[in-house]
């Protein structure tokens, strides 16, 4: 499924858009809990009666730390330019859960402004990446081309 | 009196030495540990009737009749991560309470390589992207759900260095450690960061050792003439709705995360009829510093938040109103997995016979309590008593 994610806040975004498939989650059809990833069964009440749910895109920070060293490989795979201390943590999102991602700002290494700050998602793949405005300011030029090409 | 109420007491405690010890497998830590234990209550193996035990990645505790004897008894192998210590002890001590037997073992070992562990996303239910993306790192969850807390409930960094540097002078008095060195708080708070906001000497490292409980039956203790504890209750839960745990995708529900620990401190001291504030000395899960801290609220012997005037004013230390890891700990012993939550039990029973030595709890402890939380939402309480 390919959905476009719109970014508004995004500088100079005046409809430019960015095409970010939805988080893939679920609803329990009894109780309403959300999950994610698509859950087998509600872990709330036990049915196993669960409809998939596209979540939205866009949270608030909950809680992050971040990774001081380079994880052992494998399984982890580093970037090309070598490992670099990034930003891990859990973004709230109005739908209902709290989903563990990957967190860019442009403060690194330090990521302190990701505390409590709202943030999009701009990648699904290979885990959930939610970015705050600066961050996306930043970037929207490389992406924009990026997404033309 | 019914068999659920029926008295247990604990009349044989045992250690293998913790820490690096290449010349020993874990079985022979085991074997060590249960050596020792039925040493110290006065009874030999083929006294023993019934025997639970485990290990996290060292091997079937059932093959250790081959190095002990072989009596014949049914022995169960116990795989419960870190509750695999407390499942062993509840399963000895039902063992007794449904009168299959006067005398039970639980035993828990474990000899982990250096480093991290090393777990598998898909075992955990998670696609590879997590492994690929540097999420398959248990460190990152206590960073994560320590940063919150510290956020939400006013704990200071000094606070979490406090916390380490008693863990490393508890470990420098007690015998049996791995850690056997002293380090400032200074010295905690500099030392290269892991996960903000803990640094590589917050944290507790895979370890190596065995721990061995014996538990008998009152009329079994008394026969015996044992210097016996009694264990008041044993309470073990897997985590509720809502929780937060290690290598959660993520965390469901609204609110702050419910706590399998305050759920099985509950269990533990409703069972045993006592409260929290009962308590004279206690061993909490120090996976790293801020486990302890969250600890402390979460089995309810504080208010969150109130662990800052705690800690600061030296109420978890030993001599103060609640000694907390008297014997340095997991920061100072490591963890064995498997073992972990059976040397708490021998540090509890050591605390309240009086027989710690330099770091005895000062005026007779009478109630203990042990806690122990893993992966993935487990979490193992007990409540002793000293007779």
């Amino acid at each position: 499924m390919s959905v476009e994610t719109s970014t508004p806040e995004q500088s100079g975004g005046a409809g430019q858009t960015r095409p970010v498939p939805p988080l893939r989650g679920s609803r329990c059809t009894g109780c309403g809990n959300v999950a994610f990833p698509a859950a087998v069964g509600c872990q709330r009440c036990g049915s196993s009666a669960v409809t998939p749910l596209a979540l939205a895109g866009h949270g608030v920070v909950w809680a992050h730390t971040v990774q001081r060293f380079a994880p052992k490989s494998p399984p982890y795979v580093p970037p090309a330019e070598g490992f670099q201390p990034f930003a891990v943590g859990y973004v709230e999102l109005s739908d209902g859960v709290r989903v563990e991602a990957v967190l860019e700002s442009s403060d690194h290494p330090e990521y302190d402004a990701l505390a409590g700050a709202e943030v999009t998602l701009v990648a699904t793949d290979p885990v959930p990446r939610f970015a705050t405005r600066d961050w996306l300011d930043v970037h929207s030029h490389a992406a924009a081309e990026r997404n033309q090409g | 009196m019914s068999p659920a109420t029926s008295t247990v007491s604990i009349v044989g405690a045992g250690l293998s030495r913790f820490g690096r010890q290449p010349e020993l497998t874990g079985r022979q830590m085991a074997v060590q540990a249960i050596h020792a234990a039925l040493a110290d209550a006065g009874l030999s193996w083929p006294d023993i009737q019934v025997a639970f035990g485990g290990s996290d990645g060292s091997g079937l505790a059932d093959t250790l009749v081959a190095d002990l004897g072989l009596t014949g008894i049914p022995f169960i192998n116990v795989k419960n991560g870190c509750a695999t210590g407390g499942s062993a002890l509840v399963s000895a001590v039902n063992a007794i309470r449904s009168g299959a037997a006067e005398i039970a073992l639980a035993v828990g070992f474990d000899k982990h390589p250096r480093g991290a562990f090393d777990p598998r996303p898909e075992d955990w239910g998670l696609s590879v992207g997590y492994g690929e993306a540097g999420l398959m790192v248990t460190t990152q969850f206590f960073a994560i759900k320590f940063a919150r807390y510290m956020r939400e409930h006013g704990i200071s960094e000094q606070t979490l260095a406090k916390v380490a540097a008693k863990a490393f002078r508890n470990g420098s008095i007690s015998p049996n450690a791995w850690r056997r060195e002293a380090l400032s708080e200074e010295a905690i708070a500099a030392a290269p960061m892991v996960n903000d906001p803990l640094t590589q000497y917050m944290f507790c490292s895979p370890g190596e050792g065995g721990a061995a409980i014996i538990v008998a039956s009152e009329a079994a203790a008394q026969r015996l003439g044992a210097r016996q504890v009694r264990l008041l209750s044993v309470a073990t839960r897997t985590r509720s709705f809502g929780s937060f745990e290690v290598f959660a995708p993520s965390i469901q529900g609204h609110g702050t995360p419910p706590s399998v620990s305050t759920d099985a401190a509950r269990a533990a001291f409703e069972a045993a009829g006592v409260a929290p504030s009962d308590i004279d000395v206690a061993q909490l899960q120090d996976t790293e510093a801020g486990a302890e801290i969250m600890h402390l609220a979460e089995c309810g012997f504080c208010d969150h938040g109130d662990q800052e005037e705690w800690i600061v004013s030296g109420a978890t230390e030993i001599g103060g109103r609640l000694p907390v890891n008297t014997d340095g700990g997991c920061i100072a012993n490591g963890e064995p997995i498997g073992a972990s939550g059976l040397r708490q039990v021998h540090e509890i029973v050591t605390q309240l016979r009086g027989e710690a030595g330099e770091r005895q709890v000062p005026g007779s402890p009478r109630l203990g309590f042990t806690h122990v939380y893993g992966a993935p939402g487990i979490s193992a309480c007990t409540v002793l008593e000293a007779i």
